[in-house]
């Protein structure tokens, strides 16, 4: 009962959304076409990226089908035009596309986006206390430019030639000239692709980083964010760095293919090693612009769940930043079977192993805040819960292809496919699917049913594992991936009944995601509604309106201690919104305040707050 | 709330130029190992390109950036005329930098120096064509983007956009400009002088 | 259904230190993997909500921290530490091959097939009795072999699964490979780097001989095996032989980049 009363008084005390008798009167077309409300383009990047899921899903069913039933005409192939199917049959070309296209589709277009794109652009005003970014109309532009980018991807499946068929890694020489694939319009519309999505992706980041620089509220210092604006932060960096080199290298690719010349054909010279230098120079930074907002995501939705504070959280901060660093100086460890001197692999094995370590931190403080804790298992927690569970599975098998021997098998094989769909799907995935259905009901104002989404967890963790884990099998039985029929390999026959029932459990697997998709539709319009609190959380989003008000904060909040202030001796609930001032008298909380004064000395703090650890330390 | 805006611009373009940073060192590390791994495709300084002409040229680009500097000094103090001078010099330094260049692209095609490889018919070989096309090309593109916005802040300025106490816009576009130029010094060294 | 949870048995000289090393890698990750799951399971059972509790107000632990900092790193340092030594003396053969004589072969991978060039009776490539093998690659058991790699048009990967030997084949470079096979008997050679949309059918038989079978095998192809092809002269001038090159040749990059690899 008390703490009911505490929830109704709380929400009084901290009410800083804008009063009714101000309407929102702007035009239809610029509330919800060419907007610049930061939570209107999260909506959009939100419907943008689930469609682009949908394709790549679709895109991976497909090939599933061709690996389950190898030469068998696929259930509905037949409305594939002769240059896909012939007969229903998957064409190896068209294979090849499909693999190309589900990568890039997956990676750019579908968890990019919605980590990047969807929470950055929600979370960060809401989270930091700001009325919106700091460039309104950019942020409208970085939408408005990933677009026609996604679209041309699309469209590239229907020109003459088909999709790119050169892998989402889109090796050179293959890639460079059309002769070797028989694909040209298609290789080059998804460079162009490509680097338009990165004048998008820039866009956001130089927005991002300005914004969480700038416009944190008062009180909100480095060591007060919220870990998912950390996260964004440290990956909005990697973007801005990582984004640039990716779209120098696709031009030179580009040029390859269309003017004639040869940076990376080497009959003149050029260094087909050159392109896979360039392209994972950005390609491992982009692993972790695919995991770290994962991370914030998670660390944000199991200290709720737990009421708990965030386990050691200048460690959680200090792993992310150590992962971004090191991040940089790994991006060999994708070429030790590539020519590369053996000598060289040897010193990226080192800083790779070590890259290992951060990783390990988080998983343990991930850990250490569910011990003792009050485990509430709203969806949000499970899907959480299963992140963390996946993502050690898919760290520790990251261990064997850092180990440069090892590699020498498992490079190139289902086994490296099971590895990062373990870190993508297993860790981004499941982190995104707990952001939805944590943030659901401050995006459109409506719960999602949990009962729907509790099935579609559990359909998606076990089918989910049922469909990776085997790939680990694969891998270790030798087969390779890309393999348009494996059965072309005497000593991959015996492994064709797994891949049968892997393709099995993927069907089911993409159904179960029917499930998340009537609910978020239902909900959308059905929910129950959700009040501004649902998760009784801290952070400063909480204390709006649910939708929150164009302009958010009607004034501009003040911030008084961190944002895992959960079960703390000093106040009855279990919770202590960050927002609400102190009552006279009470211990402020741990504050990491030296550390604070060091980044930010012009954000006024509390004074005075005494090193307190718990009492379990 | 305006001169946050202005700081956040300021800001804003600081890490943008980060990201330019990485895109030119992508391209000029491309640029150091394609010509490590094929140096018989590079002639010796000043046989197929013209280095006095661009010397000249690389001049002219740095007398830019003292003028944005006047023009950047002339509005902290209010000078409305001295402001739109200097950005006047700016532009018309920055266009015949473009221009020069544009001159010298259609000399060297003439000699049959150009980045595809069938065509090319000049001493060294296709790298060093294509590379050279592909840096200064990239970095002409800048320069030219920064002529438009150049126009567009003269413009602003004629209309009195800025004063002593707002003169973001201009700051911001000096910032770029002096990158620009920043990176020009870089690219004729290593192409035009190494 | 066959889960396959070992490794195929290898048939090469450091197959099975390669596969002890996975090994060593399965139990310590395996180790840690069922701590961190047993841990989790148990804490989200026994802490689970119950009314009335508060959850233990804690921001951490130092000491905690800093075990499951240390732990992990000492562990990850010493798996890269036994790796580097097998690694190198895998791929660098003047580590790995000592003073064995091996049998020198080319390999040349091409969309979507395998060229094997076989050195013939005197055992030196580059001389007249050499013959190609399309898809073939023969050898003698307990005997090293070392191949030179190349590729004509893309990159394709030297795959030999029950070898444990994966290194990509490159045009423009020639990179140095070599094994010992252990065991007499037939085996695949396949490519592992997607090169186009043969890739899946671009696989070649791999047959290891008995030493006195092997040189039969040696003495009757010689007679009846295809004349190699003729590999362009490096070019010596400066400037590069245009068309030379677009008859897709190798020429001396390619020899420098193998000196770089070794």
């Amino acid at each position: 009962m008390s703490s009911v009363t505490a929830v109704a008084e709380r929400n009084v005390s901290v009410q800083h959304w804008a009063e009714p008798e101000h309407p929102d009167e702007r035009p239809f077309i610029r509330k919800y076409i060419f907007s610049t409300d930061h939570k209107v383009i999260g909506s959009q990047f939100l419907f943008l990226s689930l469609f682009f899921l949908l394709v790549g899903g679709l895109l991976a069913m497909m090939m599933r089908w061709q690996l389950g039933y190898p030469g068998e005409p696929m259930p509905g192939g037949g409305i594939l035009p002769e240059t896909m199917a012939a007969g229903g049959i998957l064409l190896p070309e068209f294979y090849n596309a499909l693999v190309t296209m589900h990568g890039t589709f997956m990676i750019f277009f579908a968890i990019m986006p919605l980590l990047v794109g969807v929470f950055g652009n929600w979370l960060i005003p809401l989270h930091i206390g700001a009325s919106d970014m700091a460039f309104p109309r950019l942020n409208m532009a970085s939408f408005w430019t990933a677009v026609p980018a996604g679209m041309l991807m699309l469209v590239s499946f229907f020109v003459e030639g088909g999709a790119a068929g050169a892998g989402w890694t889109a090796y050179a020489p293959l890639s460079a000239d059309p002769e070797y694939t028989g694909v040209s319009t298609g290789q080059q519309i998804w460079c162009v692709s490509l680097v338009v999505l990165g004048f998008s992706s820039l866009m956001g980041a130089v927005n991002y980083i300005t914004t969480i620089v700038n416009m944190r509220a008062p009180g909100m210092g480095w060591f007060r964010l919220p870990l998912p604006i950390w996260a964004l932060f440290i990956t909005a960096i990697l973007i801005l760095l990582a984004i640039p080199v990716l779209a120098g290298a696709v031009i030179l690719l580009l040029f390859d293919q269309t003017i004639g010349t040869s940076f990376f054909l080497p009959e003149t010279g050029g260094e087909p090693l050159l392109w896979q230098h360039l392209f994972w120079y950005f390609g491992h930074p982009e692993v972790y612009i695919l995991i770290l907002p994962a991370f914030g995501i998670v660390s944000e939705v199991i200290a709720n769940g737990a009421r708990k504070p965030i386990f050691g959280y200048p460690a959680m901060v200090g792993a992310i930043v150590a992962i971004a660093f090191l991040g940089w100086l790994v991006w060999g460890h994708h070429m030790f079977q590539s020519g590369m001197n053996p000598l060289l692999g040897t010193s990226f094995m080192v800083s790779t192993m070590i890259i290992a370590v951060p990783s390990a931190i988080k998983v343990f403080n991930w850990l250490g805040t569910l011990w003792r804790g009050n485990i509430h298992f709203h969806v949000p927690m499970l899907n959480a819960l299963a992140f963390v569970a996946m993502f050690v599975i898919g760290g520790l098998s990251g261990v064997f292809m850092a180990s440069t021997p090892v590699d020498i098998y498992i490079h190139d094989t289902y086994f490296i496919v099971a590895h990062l769909h373990y870190v993508l799907f297993g860790g981004s995935l499941f982190a995104i699917f707990a952001g939805i259905y944590f943030w659901f009901p401050k995006f459109f104002g409506r719960m999602l049913n949990p009962t729907l989404g509790t099935i579609h967890f559990g359909l998606t963790f076990v089918f989910y594992n049922l469909v990776f884990f085997p790939m680990h099998n694969l891998g270790l039985g030798g087969m390779m991936r890309r393999l348009y029929d494996p059965n072309a390999y005497a000593y991959l026959e015996p492994l064709q009944p797994m891949n049968t029932f892997i393709t099995v459990n993927a069907f089911l697997l993409g159904a179960a995601q029917l499930v998340f998709l009537v609910n978020f539709v239902w909900s959308l319009k059905g929910g129950k509604p959700a009040g501004p609190n649902p998760w009784n959380a801290n952070t400063l989003e909480w204390t709006l309106p649910s939708p929150p008000p164009h302009g958010n904060f009607a004034a501009i909040p003040r911030v008084y201690r961190g944002p895992y202030e959960y079960s703390a001796p000093q106040v009855e609930a279990d919770y202590w919104p960050q927002s609400e001032p102190p009552e006279p008298g009470q211990e402020p909380p741990v504050d990491y305040t030296v550390r604070e004064a060091l980044f930010s000395g012009d954000v006024p703090q509390p004074k005075d707050a005494p090193e307190t650890k718990g009492s379990d330390g | 709330m305006e001169g946050m805006q202005v700081y956040n611009k300021k800001l804003g373009m600081w890490v943008f130029l980060l990201s330019e940073v990485m895109f030119f060192s992508g391209l000029i590390g491309a640029y150091i190992v394609l010509r490590f791994a094929n140096p018989e495709q590079w002639t010796d300084a000043g046989v197929v390109l013209n280095v006095p002409l661009t010397a000249f040229n690389t001049f002219m680009l740095i007398c830019s950036s003292v003028t944005m500097v006047k023009a950047f000094a002339a509005i902290e103090h209010g000078d409305q005329a001295g402001l739109r001078k200097w950005l006047i010099a700016t532009v018309i330094l920055g266009a015949a930098f473009v221009g020069i260049q544009v001159f010298e692209y259609i000399q060297l095609a003439g000699h049959g120096f150009v980045p595809m490889v069938d065509r090319y018919a000049a001493e060294g070989g296709p790298l060093y064509g294509a590379t050279f096309y592909t840096l200064t090309g990239f970095h002409g593109a800048h320069v030219t983007i920064g002529v438009l916005c150049m126009i567009f802040t003269t413009v602003l300025a004629f209309r009195g956009r800025y004063t002593r106490d707002d003169y973001g816009g201009v700051e911001i576009m000096g910032l770029y400009w002096h990158f620009v130029d920043l990176v020009w010094i870089i690219l004729f060294t290593i192409v035009y002088l190494i | 259904m066959d889960w396959g949870w070992m490794l195929p048995e290898p048939v090469s000289t450091f197959g099975g230190e390669i596969d002890s090393l996975y090994y060593l890698i399965l139990v310590i990750t395996g180790a840690i993997f069922v701590i961190v799951e047993v841990a989790l399971v148990v804490f989200v059972i026994r802490y689970r909500r119950r009314e009335g509790r508060k959850a233990a107000y804690s921001h951490g632990n130092k000491v905690a921290e800093m075990v499951w900092t240390v732990v992990p790193f000492v562990l990850v340092l010493y798996i890269a530490y036994q790796s580097n030594d097998v690694w190198l003396r895998t791929k660098v053969a003047e580590r790995g091959l000592e003073n064995e004589s091996a049998l020198p072969l080319r390999v040349v991978g091409k969309q979507f097939e395998w060229n094997v060039t076989y050195p013939g009776p005197d055992e030196e490539l580059d001389t007249d009795d050499d013959y190609v093998v399309r898809n073939q690659l023969h050898m003698p058991v307990g005997r090293s072999v070392r191949i030179e790699l190349m590729s004509e048009d893309v990159i394709h990967s030297f795959f030999l699964p029950e070898f444990r030997v994966k290194q990509d084949a490159v045009p423009g470079m020639l990179i140095p490979v070599w094994f010992q096979a252990t065991e007499a008997g037939e085996y695949t050679l396949a490519c592992a780097e997607l090169c186009g949309l043969g890739h899946y059918r671009m696989r070649a038989s791999v047959t290891v001989h008995e030493p006195e079978e092997f040189e039969r095998w040696v003495a009757e192809e010689s007679s009846a095996g295809e004349p190699p092809e003729p590999v362009p002269a490096p070019a010596d001038t400066a400037r590069v032989d245009l068309e030379a090159a677009h008859d897709g040749g190798h020429d001396d990059r390619q020899a420098r980049e193998g000196d770089d690899q070794a």
